[in-house]
């Protein structure tokens, strides 16, 4: 059998951004008729290389050679315009206009400037019949859920070029986390549509959160971490132990003696529990408890429902059936403020958009938690004020050590506790801590790690979702381990627990 | 202290049916404008069973109402591209003005003719709408703020031009002014005429027209309008420019309708055609609406007008009042359905 | 600290452009008005140009300060206008109905009346903002529609006069030499900013209009903060109202208070607070409100036609919003700084403040 030409290899990608290189050398290879799925966790690069390739960023190293031509984007209508289509994760069409609009805007049919209505309502529906859809082309893309305006898109991108020659004009049809938020059905459906057109000789890339999704469609796939290639398998070739060990690595392990010290087993009663908590599109029903002074790691992969369920015990997502209870007392879950009330903290992974407020001083930052809870009415003392933060900013050692900074100058770790102290100040009973170590500098890593033993130590109980095995692994006294939005199993920390352990259990997706 | 998990239960799948058909009733685009129709049907009807014995029944009534609010109409339905594409353009009454004095000084104070003077205004209107276009797209400055520096900057030069009111003696302006043109039941104006032309062409531009569907797409969703490979700077500075050239256009209307021109013509108007436009089912947010909602939006402000007339006990300000209670339900009423249609 | 730095530090405080730029444009006025700055005594009543600013600007200030907690919070309320309209048309239309308008029961009941009823119009305008979640441009533009003629329906399409002197103190009064109005203002803005800035307010403020969900997620109640904000602001315009209907003895329904929103925003921008909402300064806003009287002055005392005003202002929009815009300052000002000394060494590009707006305008 002789090796296929690709229609598209990169090699040797460089992009940096201003103190981080996101891709540093990654090699890349698309073959026409195959389902390539791209693996990797946060921060790994995917949607650099993704963005890259579709030209939303400009290259800074490598090339990318499309049909054998060397090949140059510089805006996604260029990439588009050269056969490389994407479809995001959120549906990038107009919801206001109708299918077949949406197919063809940019390039409807016309004849002395005036739309041909009939003709591209026609050609639409002969697409949308050709790629097996039963979509009224006439409807507006809004009466259809999610699903279908995701088939649409790809309708769409398809349909590009399609209407100049026979076939289709699109070469590689990018598809970045189609199915995050699709049920069964509806990704069956989508995987019938990818076959049919990997079968006309499309290539598609594929990036998806959902492990067994990658082993049920793709063919080959590629594996980055931290900005570098891993390695490109045959999916047939490659288990999904092997897979998550590859996306998640092996760090180093300079923190060995934490470990010891969750193992012990003496803690306090129930603090929090969980029962039948679940919410439609989120995470599946679970339940959970979790003590006081303990520790609860969440492992999963990016989009395994981990994030889900913490946001579920801040109230930051409403329920839609289930009830925690807090201490004792039922928490109704309603808003944020209730489980502030309670006790609950949480600083989450998106700690720009959802956690500082840029524009404000570090001190404003860290008191804003305290003060939403006293209310506008009753401001902390001057004095009291002061003497918390800077307390807070030694003791964290937040850098600079200038209350009156603004936060949004600060680098990654120290925005991470300025957040930190923010929750801290308010003496919670449970800390949600969401990724806290992502995209900071091992230092300040290593710093946060101890912090969370020594809350826990003084009774603060922790739920702690981590990328990498070996940090939850280290720190927690108990292990909640999630996969494709169910937690399918709850771990006991102890010697016999391992990474390689954990692996198995996601990737087995049964609780032991 | 072992994790029990449940499988997710499949949603319930009775009601969808039903729920579907609501939400496709609730979630179509026409529904808005068939309301605001059936509103100024009802409102019709009610005047002609109350003052059917003042002549509230004569076609002339219904025809005056294109008479006297057809630069209302021209200004409304620049305003519409411009909120169909998520924009909003504040300087619409200003405009107005400035078209009136301008060129009632060019024809009455400079003695140039018409067919000169009509053609320079509406380039005038349009290059202002355009810079005011050029600002918002390439300096990503809000909308809001280039069209209100664009309200005063046209207020002002009306000032310039003189701070007393020229009236129009020119016979040509006049002549047109009086020309009616006689439909059988009753006559039109010609300002109404244009104004009615003017309906026809936005039309078939937003419906007909890469352009238009441009306009619709960019107001629905201006991110993806833009992944999508459209031209976004060009269709919003066109946007911006056609308001522009409609609002001189209008001016022209009203300066023929009142046959002078006056630096404090047409202040607020803007709001009058906002309304018109919001009342037309027009979502403010963009990308979702008809011109022909904002012939409705136009109409029921201005039968309201004539009802107070013939009510002849009620004062003028009612009719900002009753502008006001509309805009507001047909905002909450956009409220609902777009909140609906999210869900 | 040197001389430099100490002028870096003074170039850097969020009111050094503001004021320069009002500082400047009164120093515009001296060659055509030698005697500008002089204040003379006339029935013991202090009189010159800089107290007919003040004066004038008062019902301006009022309006900006509470305009600019509203745009702290990323929200921005039209209706001032037509509250100032409605409540000087209530408290007018009640002292002329009174026997003896000059009863000081009577007064303060109308002002009560009036003041209630702008605060009701804020309270309206905050429940759909922040409750129905309408867009705030939107939501405020119903009343400043309906405003107008409801005001007009009070004073029944009438200019109501009234001739009460109890009344005629807020706006048009001298106490102490100064014009009360002064006073007024002084109170007004000495309570907001302890309202802001000793308790929790302006945090919270500052919070919501600076990062929404993070606010939500801290736990803040926003839509309560919100729709106080919107009544607050809503009184300071119902408060400018009195000044101006009492000022002229009248209350017009159609005229009072017309644009003064616009005039409102654009003060709020000049004194250095962002439209997209997050950080604000009293002070900035109280000194920008004073630039643009002053600008009015000037263009009076310069002799340029008074009529052009709006030309003025409309360039001063435009400078200022330019200045704002990053993407201007790329354009413009980025091939320069590339020129110059690097500047990328810094680990994070500070943004140069957005009070650095005015100056342009003025010093050409």
């Amino acid at each position: 059998m002789a090796e296929p030409q690709p229609v598209l290899e990169m090699t040797g990608i460089v992009k940096e951004f201003p103190g981080v290189r996101a891709l540093s050398g990654v090699d890349f290879r698309l073959f026409p008729g195959e389902i390539h799925a791209l693996m990797g966790e946060n921060g790994a690069g995917k949607s650099t290389l993704i963005k890259v390739l579709t030209g939303v960023y400009s290259l800074d190293g490598g090339t990318i050679t499309l049909d054998g031509e060397s090949a140059r984007f510089g805006s996604p209508l260029q990439a588009q315009q050269a056969g490389i289509s994407t479809v995001y994760q959120e549906v990038n069409l107009c919801p206001n206009l109708s299918v077949a609009e949406n197919i063809f805007i940019g390039r409807e049919p016309t004849r002395a400037g005036r739309i041909q209505w009939k003709r591209m309502r026609k050609e639409a529906a002969e697409l949308v019949d050709r790629l097996g859809l039963d979509i009224d082309v006439a409807a507006p893309l809004s009466s259809y859920p999610l699903a279908v305006q995701q088939l649409v898109a790809i309708v769409r991108s398809v349909g590009t070029g399609a209407r100049d020659g026979a076939g289709l004009g699109t070469k590689v049809l990018v598809l970045d986390e189609p199915t995050s938020s699709l049920d069964r059905d509806e990704v069956l459906e989508l995987f019938r549509l990818m076959r049919q057109l990997r079968d006309e000789g499309v290539a598609i890339l594929f990036v998806s959160h959902f492990l067994d999704q990658i082993y049920e469609v793709c063919d080959r796939m590629t594996v980055l971490r931290n900005g570098t290639l891993v390695g490109e398998h045959l999916v047939r070739d490659l288990d999904q132990v092997g897979l998550i060990e590859l996306m998640i690595g092996k760090a180093l392990d300079q923190l060995e003696e934490l470990h010891e010290h969750q193992l012990r087993s003496d803690l306090g009663e129930t603090l929090v529990k969980a029962e039948g908590l679940g919410r439609t599109g989120g995470i599946a029903p679970f339940d959970l408890e979790i003590n006081k002074g303990e520790v609860l790691g969440l492992a999963g992969l990016l989009g395994s429902g981990r994030t889900e369920l913490a946001r579920l015990l801040f109230g930051a997502d409403q329920p839609d059936n289930g009830r925690v209870t807090i201490g004792g007392k039922q928490v109704s879950m309603s808003a944020p403020n209730d489980a502030i009330a309670a006790g609950v903290a949480f600083c989450s992974e998106n700690r720009k958009s959802e956690g500082l407020v840029p524009d404000l001083t570090v001190r404003e930052n860290i008191i804003l938690a305290l003060q939403a809870a006293r209310g506008w009415t009753r401001p902390i003392p001057a004095s009291q004020r002061d003497e918390l933060v800077a307390r807070y900013i030694k003791a964290l050692d937040i850098r600079p050590a200038d209350p009156e900074a603004r936060v949004g100058r600060l680098s990654g770790g120290n925005q991470q506790k300025v957040l930190l102290a923010r929750w801290l100040i308010t003496q919670p009973k449970l800390l949600i801590l969401d990724e806290p170590t992502r995209g900071i500098d091992i230092g300040a890593k290593t710093e946060i790690q101890k912090l969370v033993v020594s809350l826990s130590e003084d009774g603060m109980s922790v739920l702690y979702i981590a990328a990498e095995l070996e940090e939850v692994l280290r720190l927690s006294h108990t292990i909640g381990v999630l996969r494709d939005r169910r937690l399918v199993a709850r771990l006991t920390n102890g010697p016999e627990i391992t990474t390689s352990k954990i692996l198995e259990t996601i990737a087995s997706g049964e609780h032991q | 202290m072992s994790a029990t998990t449940q499988t997710p239960k499949a949603a319930p799948r009775g009601s969808t049916a039903s729920r579907a058909r609501a939400t496709r009733l609730l979630g179509d685009r026409r529904l808005p404008v068939l309301v605001t129709a059936a509103l100024f049907i009802a409102m019709y009807v009610g005047g002609l069973s109350r003052y059917q014995n003042y002549g509230f029944g004569e076609p002339q009534v219904f025809l005056n109402l294109f008479i006297d609010n057809g630069y209302l109409l021209v200004a409304a339905i620049g305003a519409t591209f411009v909120i169909m594409s998520g924009g909003i353009d504040l300087s619409v009454g200003s405009v107005i003005g400035f078209t009136t004095m301008f060129t009632a000084w060019l024809v009455e104070r400079q003695g140039l003719p018409l067919l000169l003077v009509v053609p320079l205004a509406l380039a005038v209107g349009a290059f202002g709408g355009f810079l005011m276009g050029y600002v918002i797209h390439n300096f990503e400055i809000q909308p809001f703020i280039v069209t209100l520096a664009g309200l005063f900057l046209f207020r002002g030069l009306c000032l310039v031009i003189s701070k007393e009111s020229i009236s129009i003696n020119d016979a040509s302006v006049g002549t047109l002014a009086q020309t009616r043109v006689s439909l059988g039941m009753g006559e039109l104006s010609i300002g109404a005429l244009v104004a009615l032309i003017v309906l026809a062409v936005a039309c078939y531009v937003l419906h007909y027209t890469r352009f238009g569907r441009r306009v619709y797409a960019i107001g629905g969703n201006e991110q993806s309008a833009l992944l999508m490979g459209l031209p976004l700077g060009g269709t919003k500075i066109a946007v911006y420019t056609v308001s522009g050239f409609c609002s001189a256009l209008a001016g022209l209307l009203f300066m023929l309708y009142i046959q002078s021109g006056d630096p404090l013509h047409a202040v607020g108007m803007e709001l009058d055609a906002i309304a018109a436009v919001v009342i037309g089912g027009t979502l403010l947010t963009g990308g979702s609406g008809y011109v022909l909602g904002t012939l409705f939006g136009v109409l029921v402000l201005g039968l309201i007008k004539s009802v107070i007339t013939f009510e002849g006990t009620l004062s003028s300000w009612w009719t900002k009042i009753a502008t006001g209670v509309l805009l507001c339900a047909f905002i909450l009423i956009q409220r609902t359905m777009t909140s609906r249609r999210k869900t | 600290m040197t001389t430099t730095s100490r002028w870096r530090a003074l170039t850097h405080h969020h009111l050094f452009w503001p004021v320069a730029v009002l500082i400047a444009l009164l120093l515009v006025n001296v060659p055509f008005t030698p005697d500008f700055f002089s204040i003379n005594m006339t029935d013991g009543h202090l009189y010159g140009s800089l107290v007919s600013i003040v004066l004038f600007g008062s019902p301006l200030i009022l309006v900006a300060v509470g305009m600019t907690l509203v745009i702290a919070t990323g929200g921005i309320d039209l209706s001032v206008g037509a509250v100032v309209a409605i409540t000087g048309a209530l408290t007018c239309s009640y002292i002329s109905d009174q026997a003896d308008q000059n009863t000081l029961s009577a007064v303060f009941l109308a002002m009560g009346i009036g003041l209630v009823a702008a605060v009701v119009c804020g309270l309206w305008n905050g429940f759909l903002v922040a409750r129905m979640g309408i867009q705030p441009i939107i939501a405020t533009l119903i009343i400043m529609v309906a405003g107008r003629g409801v005001a007009q329906l009070v004073t029944d399409g009438q200019i109501i006069t009234v001739n009460s002197e109890p009344y005629k103190l807020i706006g048009g009064g001298y106490w102490l030499t100064l014009p009360f109005s002064v006073f007024v203002v002084a109170a007004v803005v000495a309570v907001t900013v302890a309202l802001t800035r000793r308790t929790a307010l302006g945090l919270l403020v500052e919070s919501v209009g600076g990062n929404a969900e993070a606010s939500r997620l801290v736990g803040i109640r926003s839509t309560r903060i919100k729709i106080m904000v919107y009544m607050f602001c809503a009184l300071c315009a119902g408060i400018a109202g009195l000044m101006i209907s009492s000022n002229t003895s009248a209350a017009d329904g159609n005229n009072a208070g017309l644009w003064i929103e616009l005039d409102a925003i654009l003060a709020v921008v000049i004194g250095g607070t962002s439209l997209l909402g997050g950080r604000f300064s009293i002070g900035g806003t109280v000194v920008g409100a004073l630039v643009i009287q002053t600008l009015t002055t000037t263009i009076y005392t310069i002799g340029v036609p008074t009529q052009t005003n709006l030309v003025f202002k409309a360039a001063v929009v435009i400078v200022v919003c330019l200045l704002q815009s990053p993407k201007f300052r790329a354009k413009v000002f980025g091939a320069k700084g590339l020129k110059g000394p690097r500047r990328d060494a810094a680990p994070v590009e500070p943004a140069p403040a957005p009070d650095a707006a005015p100056k342009m305008e003025v010093s050409r």
